[in-house]
């Protein structure tokens, strides 16, 4: 659905963002992009929907080239930005300026999620605050449809009730021709969500699995001293005891914690990576 | 629901239907709820919930109709038991025998105990 071919990317010359990057993208999924700071996420994203143009390499997505801004291209796609400053009319009239951008825009739907996140109906953007914008954002990127959707830290600013409404809301409504890539710094909100992981590091990406693939390599588990196992890859004190994450050598299915796995990928980059080639 | 930190989701999420099928709150040949319900309730990708459902398909728990969804096996009450059993003594036993062997106990010491715990049981239940 979406592919990179030796896409590179730069803001100025000399500084690679994004180095010769090779990426498919599926259908049916969800994707969570990881990574530090400044890694490059950002970038890559608007890469896929046509905001930034790659230096070298290609960028398809669902057939259109997105630097060509088409018509067609721009309907099935949505960008939730991170930062977003939004116009001074209620939400009405925001659906009535921007919805007819998108054919599939599905009302009902957008009603259905506003109300999840109880969002009152008849508000002046610029009265609501940012976080209740932010819930507006997201009620409308999910109600277009949309079969790109692509949202840039969309639990930053939300308050601990709406990050379960949040959740809620993806559940349901994740189609089998739409694929979502969420970046993310607050992994703990969303893994419960995540089909996909991916790791941005210095313009490259260095993991991706699925996680399935990364409970079968890894086991995630807790001990109450490091003796008692063989010894870990990575661990972390915990309340009590350690949390561990070891080769999964007796196929056990451990839950992932994401969070953990990211600090261990940065720290043991060559004892875990290798785990995962092909 | 919750889900612990330690076993993998798609496995809780079985153990939750399969809680749900033992108490009898949902029989058998009914239908299950779907995927993406099950999803919104549990906060996770409807994803793992199919993964779960195959599990359980797999296990004889559950089985699909075409175009209609999953159900609720005929047997699914004894084949959770049968699994339920074997899992105790896969993986709840052991640990259980190691922490009795670390402390120092017998298995005649623990005897008059459990008897002693069936008959409350009993008594709680009638």
């Amino acid at each position: 659905m979406i592919s990179l071919q030796d896409l590179t990317f730069s803001y100025r010359k000399g500084h690679l963002v994004l180095n010769n990057l090779q990426l498919h993208f599926e259908p049916g999924r969800i994707y969570g992009l990881l990574g530090k700071n400044g890694a490059g996420k950002s970038s890559l994203l608007y890469n896929i929907c046509g905001l930034l143009y790659p230096q070298a390499g290609q960028c398809q997505v669902m057939g259109f080239n997105p630097a060509k801004r088409q018509p067609a291209f721009l309907r099935q796609v949505y960008l939730l930005p991170e930062a977003f400053h939004l116009p001074d009319v209620d939400i009405d009239q925001y659906v009535r300026l921007y919805a007819p951008f998108y054919p599939g825009f599905d009302s009902a739907a957008f009603d259905r999620h506003l109300d999840v996140f109880e969002v009152p109906r008849r508000q002046q953007l610029h009265a609501l605050s940012h976080g209740q914008q932010k819930k507006v954002l997201i009620s409308f990127a999910l109600a277009t449809t949309a079969r790109i959707l692509i949202m840039d830290e969309p639990t930053n600013g939300l308050d601990i009730p709406s990050k379960r409404q949040f959740r809620k809301v993806i559940a349901g409504c994740l189609r089998e021709d739409q694929c979502m890539i969420i970046s993310t710094h607050q992994v703990k909100d969303l893994d419960s969500l995540i089909d996909e992981v991916l790791i941005l590091e210095n313009g490259r990406i260095i993991l991706k699995e699925p996680v399935t693939r990364i409970t079968e390599k890894l086991s995630f588990r807790q001990v109450l001293s490091l003796e008692e196992t063989e010894a870990p890859l990575y661990s972390e004190g915990a309340l009590k005891g350690y949390a561990i994450v070891a080769v999964n050598r007796r196929e056990e299915h451990s839950r992932l914690d994401m969070e953990m796995f990211f600090n261990a990928v940065m720290v043991e980059k060559e004892k875990i990576l290798p785990l995962f080639t092909r | 629901m919750e889900f612990n930190n330690t076993q993998a989701i798609y496995l809780q999420i079985a153990d939750y239907v399969c809680d749900r099928v033992q108490l009898r709150q949902w029989l058998p040949d009914a239908k299950v709820p779907s995927v993406r319900d099950l999803a919104v309730t549990l906060e996770v990708n409807p994803n793992t919930v199919m993964r779960s459902y195959e599990h359980l398909q797999q296990q004889g728990v559950i089985y699909t109709r075409r175009g209609m969804g999953y159900f609720v096996s005929e047997d699914a009450v004894k084949k959770i038991a049968a699994l339920r059993r074997e899992q105790f003594l896969q993986e709840e036993l052991p640990q259980f025998f190691r922490k009795m062997y670390l402390l120092g106990f017998e298995l005649d010491e623990l005897k008059t105990r459990y008897e002693k715990y069936k008959q409350q049981h009993a008594k709680s239940i009638h």
